[in-house]
């Protein structure tokens, strides 16, 4: 016996494309699609009658063009005599620098503040509440164009450290001094310098690396590497007889000694900012800009960061530290080994959120002169050279790449913990 | 023991003594300074720390704030009678440069008195029947009237009418020019919703709306300009125009702050719903637009706004800086609603969505009765903290050249009168920032508390 199940056949109908939920999802896709590549066709073909009108076909040689404009704040060696595309990776190489330093400090001053507001001390909960509120209800360009004043305003000036009896002294230990034209701090130098590799030959990306700094990087790398297998060991002798052996003066010792001796053989010593005729010599020159930039956006960021560290510590329960404290665990431990991990589940997605608002925000550079990329790329390159559409559309393409770079970091972090959970 | 014990107890309480006070330095104000400020040594140092600090702050912030002058032409006069009251210069304010520039400031460059461009508010035109800058102070004034419906539940209902009537009054208001010309745009949504819903019975819903919105296109860009300027000859209603140009001030970034909100929530839930929808097309288009705008900066867009924008539209098409600017603020905060809602809708239950569809809804039926209702109050606190940082991203317009608060204090400063002047100035603005953010994240923290249905 046989059961006839095929539905009557079906002739198709035009009608059917809306009607019938099976191709309706496929013709809106399609009408979507159609649209979508009609409006781009549009905005393609506006824009070439545009720029054809204008007589400025899209193309990219003017980056090997001399850029004919200084940079007042790098970190490699760069003159205005170097092309357009140096500019843009200096500038680069300055957004990185205020983007990393801005990071770190506004985590620890974050962080700090974010545990400071939960304190059992009304006073002390209060005055970083002040704070958090005072620094995210007011816009971050207003914070850094005020600091850019007051460090002009009211530091002195370099002239005012002259004479037998000057108005204004270099601070701490005669080491650094604040002017108003920036900070001059202590520079690493090195008396037996191992010297610099060139990379890069003579490209736009031609840097030199100093082999000191790598030297030195390598060395405490090792030593940290080898504390740890230590510490592995410790660990290994704890599980198995229920000692732990000390061993902090072990790491230490093998973390400071080998490092300390590199300082040594390398001939390490500072070299401090001095006063001659008009201005200071030597010591690394901070510029202004970068200090507002620096301070403003990570002073902003960082009462975010507070926000975002209390809710993560509020989000464990207290039912949790009550189980750790009834195992017998002490108050330092019941933080390491229970709060702090589940709380850093919570923190940490936001967490790089902010430091990705950070680095965007640090595009606010322009407005105090800071040549980072949007102020080289997007600022003086853009105006010299009149190529609006290539330097916007390169300069966004910087920025999404260093955003997707982040939000991939914040992705892989995110499946890692997720292993944990259960 | 314990018969020993009895025998040598003499006497033995039979009923309760009645309850203590609690020791006095448990209670009041004692009690309260040794639990919360001064529990521990650690406390205690913190506490003193604290104290000192804040004398510190306040006693530097006090005399600057109360000691000051206000009677002052220049920065230079200031000082002179700083230095006649208390003999020094330093740590006093000086606010005459807020008494002199507040307008500015708050107003940018508009005029005071649009039919009268020379008329300044020193000196009013002889005729001037309304006070001075009338027109965006009532622009300001109905803005909360129109958001009052929407924000509190126990407004009225019938100011929903001004709701519904302010996005068309608003920018005539604001730019002035003929009436005809918002009431053609309003119009062009008149026709939108009569031929959706007329041809909802004949055509089926989607198909109503294709016919809808090219009905409105059609009208919008054909029609629309002959009709106005047809009823702009035969009845000429008008407000002198204001250009673009003179807005500035708070007032430019109140009014980018608010256009940018107001349209960012329908765009961005649009996002939302199209990134979390099965339509493969529909979903990659509405992501690589959310990701492409969130991974750049502001600044960047704004780039746009002021030098590219005009590129991409018909050779011949010049539109205005501010109405670039608005369009690209939009996006850019349309794409933070849309990762804001899609959270939202990603933390309900995956029952409520089968529920809807077990009775029997159709999508849009779905999400405007049952899953939207709930996102949105889930993405509340994002909403709001996305709002207020659209709010205060308007400052970013001070780069490309427009003049709002930060833009302005850039050319006092510059002036030469007030050359050197910095907190006085930014304090103000700063204040102003503080008030409208902090009033909106208290609104929020509100509102929380209100629409909170669970028991926790």
């Amino acid at each position: 016996m046989t059961t006839d199940t095929d539905p009557p056949k079906e002739s198709f109908r035009l009608s059917m494309l809306i009607y019938d939920t099976r191709y309706r999802s496929t013709t809106i896709q399609v009408v979507a699609l159609m649209a979508f590549m009609l409006a781009a066709a549009w905005l393609i073909n506006n824009t070439m009658q545009n720029l054809a009108a204008l007589g400025k076909p899209v193309e990219f040689g003017f980056f090997s063009e001399p850029s004919s404009y200084d940079i007042n704040q790098h970190i490699l060696e760069y003159d205005s005599r170097d092309s357009h595309l140096r500019a843009s990776f200096i500038g680069l190489l300055n957004t990185l620098i205020v983007a990393v330093l801005g990071c770190a400090t506004a985590t620890i001053v974050g962080v700090l503040v974010g545990v400071l507001r939960l304190s059992k001390n009304w006073l002390v909960a209060k005055i970083m509440a002040v704070y958090v509120e005072m620094f995210r209800n007011v816009p971050v360009l207003l914070w850094i164009v005020l600091a850019m004043a007051i460090l002009i305003e009211s530091l002195p000036r370099p002239s005012a450290f002259r004479g037998d009896n000057p108005d204004a002294t270099l601070k701490l230990f005669d080491s650094v001094a604040f002017t108003n034209r920036g900070f001059y701090i202590p520079e690493p130098l090195f008396s037996r310098s191992l010297g610099d590799i060139h990379l890069f030959g003579q490209s736009s990306l031609r840097m030199d690396v100093s082999l000191d700094l790598l030297a030195f990087v390598l060395v405490l790398g090792l030593s940290i590497f080898a504390a740890r297998k230590v510490t592995a060991r410790a660990d290994a002798i704890q599980n198995a007889t229920g000692e732990r052996p000390t061993t902090w003066y072990i790491n230490l010792g093998i973390i400071v000694l080998p490092t300390l001796g590199l300082l040594i053989a390398m001939g390490f010593h500072v070299g401090n900012p001095e006063l001659t005729g008009f201005n200071f010599q030597g010591g690394i020159h901070m510029r202004n800009s970068l200090i507002a930039l620096w301070l403003s956006l990570s002073l902003y960021t960082a009462a975010f960061v507070a926000e975002i560290v209390r809710a993560g510590i509020l989000a464990v329960s207290h039912g949790q530290t009550e189980a750790a404290a009834a195992l017998g665990l002490r108050p330092n431990r019941v933080m390491n080994l229970v709060v702090l991990p589940q709380a850093l589940r919570v923190i940490v997605p936001p967490l790089i959120s902010q430091y990705l608002n950070l680095t965007k925000n640090s595009s606010l550079a322009i407005a105090v002169g800071y040549m980072d990329i949007t102020g080289t790329l997007g600022g003086i390159t853009m105006n010299q050279t009149g190529r609006e559409l290539e330097c916007v559309l390169l300069l966004m393409l910087v920025y999404l790449t260093i955003s997707l770079v982040i939000s991939s970091i914040m992705n892989w972090y995110n499946n890692r913990v997720k292993l944990v959970e259960r | 023991m314990s018969d020993t014990h009895a025998e040598t107890v003499s006497y033995v309480r039979e009923t309760m003594l009645p309850e203590q006070e609690p020791p006095v330095t448990e209670t009041g104000v004692i009690g309260w300074m040794r639990e919360n400020l001064f529990s521990g040594w650690l406390n205690t140092i913190l506490t003193l720390l604290s104290i000192g600090f804040v004398y510190y702050v306040l006693s530097g912030l006090l005399p600057w704030v109360f000691q000051s002058v206000w009677n002052a032409e220049s920065l230079d006069e200031c000082r002179q009678i700083m230095k006649a009251t208390w003999g020094e210069t330093h740590g006093h304010a000086c606010w005459a440069v807020i008494k002199d520039r507040w307008l500015q400031l708050l107003y940018g460059f508009y005029p005071p008195y649009p039919f009268a461009p020379d008329a300044t508010v020193d000196a009013p035109p002889p005729e001037a029947m309304l006070p001075a800058y009338f027109r965006p102070n009532l622009t300001f004034v109905l803005l909360f009237i129109a958001l009052a419906p929407v924000l509190f539940d126990r407004a009225p209902r019938k100011l929903l009418i001004v709701t519904a009537i302010y996005p068309f009054l608003m920018p005539w208001l604001m730019w002035g020019g003929s009436l005809w010309f918002p009431l053609g745009i309003a119009a062009g949504f008149v026709i939108l919703y009569l031929v959706i819903s007329m041809g909802q019975v004949r055509l089926g819903s989607l198909l109503a709306v294709i016919a809808g919105v090219i009905a409105a296109l059609l009208w919008w860009s054909v029609i629309m300009g002959y009709v106005t300027a047809g009823l702009d000859q035969v009845v000429p209603i008008s407000l002198p125009s204001v250009e673009s140009r003179q807005f500035g001030g708070f007032m430019l970034a109140l009014l980018l702050g608010v256009v940018a909100i107001g349209l960012s929530l329908p765009i961005g839930v649009l996002l939302a719903l199209g990134r979390q929808s099965d339509l493969f097309i529909v979903k990659s288009l509405c992501v690589g637009f959310i990701e492409l705008i969130r991974g750049v900066p502001l600044i960047t867009l704004l780039f746009v706004a002021s030098v590219l924008l005009n590129y991409f539209m018909p050779p011949g098409t010049n539109f205005d800086i501010i109405m670039r600017v608005m369009i690209m603020v939009t996006v850019f905060a349309s794409a933070y609603i849309a990762e804001v809602v899609r959270g939202g809708l990603a933390a309900l239950p995956k029952g409520q969505y089968e529920g809807a569809d077990s009775l029997g809804l159709d999508y849009w039926q779905a999400q405007r009765l049952i899953i939207m209702p709930q996102a949105l109050k889930i993405s509340i606190p994002g909403i709001v903290s996305t709002f207020i940082g659209v709010f205060k991203d308007t400052t970013l317009v001070s780069i490309i050249g427009l003049l709002d608060p930060i833009g302005l204090s850039q050319g006092i400063r510059a002036n030469q009168e007030w050359n050197g002047i910095y907190w006085e100035l930014f304090a103000f603005i700063a204040l102003l920032f503080f008030i409208f953010c902090f009033s909106m994240s208290r609104y929020s923290m509100w509102l929380e508390r209100k629409l909170q249905t669970g028991h926790n």
